[in-house]
């Protein structure tokens, strides 16, 4: 140690760039927003996006420079800068600005068409950003607590609504706990290994045999690192946030955490595990095996007897996890090699297109929902297509590409992780994994036939042969329908901002599916990071 | 190669796609211009096909007209499409089928959303079809069987009769069941392969199939995930439930179309992938391929006796007959291969004129059980003979195309698969005791007061069913041409079978330039 005081450490800013514009972006919505007359309608919205959109752009240069330079490490080792964190930091700036899109016009009917919404919004995607880049322990805390903390306030941000209110109080507690977890095994593995730098970690490792005893404070650390993870990707046991939070969030914050915050926790859960912990491969790998086994079968059981469109995606995103942790599975059988095998790159593609995909949908669902008078059952699709035939197109593509059917990047999304699980030899996961896909099919499916067949009784009582515990559900489903086109309006309105949103998923999930190669190339290069 | 450098077949498949797009992006409510334009577009995809067929080498046992580009280079995944004797036959009957399915019947609507969805489902359908058929590479083949449940399940859910939308789901969740394990097999053959000979990750089927050496434990298991998704799709007894469902609930386009080219690619899959892949495995799990087919042609002959219904009647039906064609595939001689070949081809023509028929007797009465039809032959005689040269062709009668196709499983089977086959003939009686028994209650007798009005067949119907009836007699009488391009490929694929697995051909019974033909005419004189 240097006894002439602290020196700090050199400080590349461009490179953290992205991370910077959203931080001061966000800092500076607040201020000027605080300080100025009320902002012209949608004004907020536009600010927010293209601070987003700068951040993404400035992701990209640096990941060219990446490209050329090769990966390093920035901060005194603190954040990593590497193809990894610029994806991660892609993905989540591409959600944020589609969920700002979506959020537009349910923020203003809400009243609350201010900056602070969306200054919340870009401080989740910082969190986001530094989670997918942090290279040790404490800066992925930090970023783990903006985030959280973001978010909490979020899904209570729809003031009026009680269930908003009640989600966030949910997510707060039981987030806060699943932190201090965290936090603990944070401690124990720097108890067990003497740092909580990951490059340092796997040094000290690397350079020694180690004793018994460290090992088991390691190990012990690891088991709590791994329920504060799986609390955060929302794996099965630690789901039961999920589906309440889901629901009760405005419908553009689901959006948000579906999207930034699962790339986040799978860009954290990426850097902890497979980057940081290598030589611990064969006692974590066997807990993801069970975590992503749970996922898939509870995850698409439960979505198929939920009568709520987003408890339905809620537990669907329980399954897309356990698709997701196949990939972390596939990963850790060649952790730390020289040679990685495709299992993070399988991750990162997935979490690409199940972002875009979920925003999508849920997109969808807010424009109905709000017509709906904020209803989210399922009855609140019926006849959709008769009422907007151009978005019940968009939402089927959209759960089709959940569903994993070709030509959509959710086709694509679930073959790469698929193919990595299978390279890895880990056949039986992988079939499980396609037998529960076809269970959550089914849940799209229902999805699907609401949308298109709601409409006429003749239809809606067919849902009764389909479904008999929703007989009344369905009867409902032809009444609502019926009453909706007499008291709504034949047609209920498709904001335009949450319309392009919807639009840019949907194009995206097509375009990219039937030519992702572009996207399967990008992916590779991740396995090249740095520590 | 073919004549020409004309991407013939990316054509074939892509067609049918534009068509659906060029429908979607019509006006709904320009009902006749949509129908003119899927028309036009499925013309355009049968000529296409025609052409095909004109321009095929008939010598040529490999692949043809092969169109080959990367498509996901770095996952080892290619456009890669061919066609060969095996399955020529069937992309001409998927080609042709769809201008007459669209012509020959008006969608029955339940729902009242018009027709444009309707008819983009069934040319998207059109696709996924003619893409299963002449996929060279296990990745895309994979692809386009999953695409053609989307607009399969919509078609029945969306047009269907009254149980649609649970045949439909029942449909869905069966086939997908099976892929799933298709799928990792898919991917494990592609992994594997790469260790055993081929040196690359590759999905690329002909690379797979010749340089790939598979350890025998290791085949049986890949071949073990092919066999689940594609028994699912023939269906195979007992992975059948699907079947009768969704045929009867199915609108008669969905029902000509599922029977006629959709169940094929089960068939198809087992011929192309599984005999081409897995030779080992597939002579190794002969025996019990073998009883599951003969108990379909049992099962499904005597559970057809007992129908009430019409159109369950000959779903039940396609379960015998496909436990026929699949009898021929696993006998693994030139004569049985090529016999269920032929038969698939056979029986995508009689049983698809058989539920456009029975859609048309529901189009007028309204009803297919046939308790309450009689006497029809007596109002409406053309419509009956119509009928009783399909149902004959489907008993399989000589002098019909039915005939070659049975008669060649059965004796190409005998020497290799003897009791298996000794049983699978009596199915050849009990189709005659199912479906003459169901010709005698609703076509003969007295016509009773609700049958009375029975309308006569009209110009638009003859003229979609000719074609039908011209190819059951043509192939019929004379089967040489359609033979002649089969037998180069079966007797290349057994040729393969035979240098990777214990399998021995037994000497041809008869020995000619073309096998089983003379039988065949002699019978005919």
């Amino acid at each position: 140690m240097p006894s002439d005081g602290f020196v700090g450490p050199e400080i590349e800013w461009f490179a953290l760039s992205p991370l910077i514009v959203l931080v001061v972006g966000a800092l500076m919505l607040l201020v000027v927003g605080a300080l100025t007359p009320r902002w012209p309608r949608g004004l907020s919205a536009v600010v927010a996006a293209s601070i987003a959109g700068a951040g993404g752009v400035l992701a990209i240069i640096n990941w060219t420079a990446i490209d050329d330079g090769g990966p390093r490490t920035l901060v005194a080792g603190a954040m990593a800068f590497d193809a990894l964190a610029q994806f991660i930091t892609v993905i989540i700036v591409a959600s944020l600005i589609l969920v700002v899109l979506v959020s537009d016009d349910e923020v203003r009917a809400s009243g609350a068409d201010e900056p602070e919404v969306y200054a919340l919004y870009l401080l989740a995607a910082a969190g986001g950003v530094v989670m997918g880049a942090a290279n040790d322990l404490i800066v992925l805390f930090i970023g783990l607590e903006s985030l959280s903390l973001a978010l909490y306030v979020l899904a209570a941000s729809a003031r009026r609504r009680r269930a908003s209110q009640e989600s966030g109080l949910k997510y707060f507690i039981l987030g806060g706990f699943a932190s201090a977890v965290f936090l603990y095994g944070i401690a124990l593995v720097y108890g067990g290994s003497g740092s909580t730098n990951l490059g340092q970690i796997i040094a000290g490792f690397q350079g020694s045999v180690t004793t018994g005893s460290s090992d088991a404070l390691t190990l012990a650390g690891i088991a709590l690192l791994l329920v504060g993870l799986g609390f955060k990707v929302g794996a099965v046991p630690f789901h039961q946030w999920v589906p309440d939070v889901y629901q009760g969030a405005p419908s553009p914050v689901t959006a948000l955490m579906g999207s930034v915050g699962k790339a986040a926790a799978f860009g954290a859960m990426l850097r902890v595990l497979v980057i940081g912990l290598p030589f611990f491969r064969d006692d974590w790998r066997p807990v993801i095996w069970v975590l992503a086994l749970a996922s898939l079968v509870v995850g698409p059981l439960l979505a198929a007897v939920q009568v709520d469109v987003k408890r339905m995606i809620a537990y669907s995103s329980v399954a897309h996890v356990g698709f997701m942790l196949i990939g972390v599975e596939a990963a850790g059988h060649r952790a730390g090699e020289t040679d990685p095998g495709s299992g993070m790159s399988a991750v990162v593609l997935y979490l690409l297109f199940y972002a875009i995909i979920t925003v999508g949908t849920l997109g969808v669902i807010t424009v109905v929902a709000r017509a709906a008078g904020g209803d989210t059952s399922l009855r609140s699709l019926a006849g959709l297509s008769s009422r907007r035939p151009a978005l019940a197109l968009g939402l089927t593509v959209l759960l089709l590409a959940q569903a994993g059917v070709p030509f959509t990047t959710g086709f694509v999304a679930k073959f790469s992780v698929i193919r990595a699980a299978v390279e890895a030899q880990s056949y039986a996961i992988a079939i499980i994994a396609m037998v529960a896909a076809i269970v959550a099919a089914f849940v799209y499916l229902r999805i699907m036939i609401t949308v298109w067949m709601g409409a006429d009784s003749e239809a809606a009582a067919m849902l009764v042969g389909l479904e008999v515990s929703d007989a009344a559900d369905a009867a409902d489903a032809a009444a609502a329908a019926a009453g909706g086109d007499a008291g709504r309006g034949a047609r209920l309105a498709v904001p335009s901002a949450a319309g392009v949103a919807v639009f840019v998923a949907v194009v995206f999930t097509v375009v990219f599916g039937v030519e992702p190669v572009w996207f399967v190339d990008l992916a590779q290069t991740v396995t090249e990071y740095a520590r | 190669m073919g004549a020409s450098e004309f991407p013939i077949l990316t054509a074939l498949v892509l067609t049918p796609a534009i068509g659906a797009l060029l429908v979607m992006l019509l006006d709904a409510r320009r009902t006749e211009l949509v129908k003119l334009t899927a028309l036009v577009t499925s013309v355009i995809t049968a000529a296409m096909s025609v052409w095909l067929l004109a321009s095929f080498e008939t010598s040529d046992a490999g692949f043809q007209f092969i169109s080959k580009h990367f498509w996901i280079e770095t996952w080892g995944i290619s456009w890669h499409l061919g066609v060969d004797g095996i399955s020529l036959f069937l992309v001409v009957l998927t080609g042709a089928l769809f201008p007459l399915a669209i012509v020959g019947v008006d969608p029955h609507e339940p729902t009242g959303s018009g027709n444009k969805r309707y008819f983009g489902w069934l040319l998207l359908l059109q696709t996924g079809v003619m893409g299963s058929f002449i996929s060279l590479d296990l990745f895309m083949f994979f692809i386009f069987f999953e695409l053609v449940l989307v607009p399969m399940y919509f078609l029945i859910a969306g047009w269907g009769y009254e149980n649609r939308v649970y045949a439909a789901t029942k449909f869905f969740v069966f086939t997908m069941a099976g892929s799933a394990f298709m799928f990792v097999s898919i991917i494990a053959t592609a992994f594997i392969g790469q260790r055993s000979g081929v040196g690359q990750v590759t999905f690329d089927l002909v690379m797979l199939a010749e340089q790939a050496d598979f350890a025998v434990s290791t085949g049986r298991w890949l071949f073990a995930g092919f066999a689940i998704a594609l028994a699912v799709k023939v269906p195979m007894i007992p992975l059948h439930t699907w079947l009768p469902d969704a045929h009867t609930q199915a609108p008669t386009v969905g029902s000509v179309v599922l029977a006629a080219v959709l169940l094929k690619m089960g068939t198809y899959g087992f011929v192309r992938f599984g005999l081409y892949l897995f030779p080992e495995a597939v002579w190794w799990s002969r025996p019990v391929l073998l009883t599951l087919a003969v108990i379909g042609v049992v099962y499904g002959a005597i559970v057809a006796t007992m129908q009430t219904d019409l159109k369950r009647l000959v779903a039940y039906s396609s379960i015998a007959h496909l436990g026929f064609i699949m009898l021929g595939v696993f006998a693994l001689t030139t004569q049985s291969l090529s016999g269920g070949v032929m038969q698939m081809v056979n029986h995508g023509i009689s049983t698809g004129a058989l539920f456009l028929l029975v859609g048309m007797i529901y189009e007028r009465r309204h009803t297919r059980q046939i308790s309450e039809l009689n006497g029809i032959q007596s109002v409406a005689p053309i419509f009956a003979g119509f009928f009783m040269v399909v149902m004959l062709s489907s008993i399989a009668v000589p002098g019909l195309n039915g005939f070659v196709g049975e008669f060649l499983i059965l004796i190409g089977s005998f020497p290799t698969a003897r009791w298996w086959t000794v049983v699978a003939t009596t199915g050849v009686i009990l189709a005659a005791v199912y479906l003459l028994w169901a010709y005698q209650r609703v076509f003969h007798g007295e016509a009773d007061e609700a049958n009375r009005g029975f309308a006569e067949l009209r110009l638009r119907e003859a003229a979609v069913l000719a074609p039908f009836v011209v190819v059951i007699v043509f192939t019929g009488l004379y089967p040489k041409p359609m033979l002649d391009r089969i037998e180069p490929a079966v007797d290349r694929l057994v040729a393969h079978v035979e240098e990777r697995s214990d399998y021995r051909a037994p000497e041809r019974v008869v020995v000619g330039e073309v096998s089983g033909t003379p039988d065949v005419t002699e019978s005919e004189d």
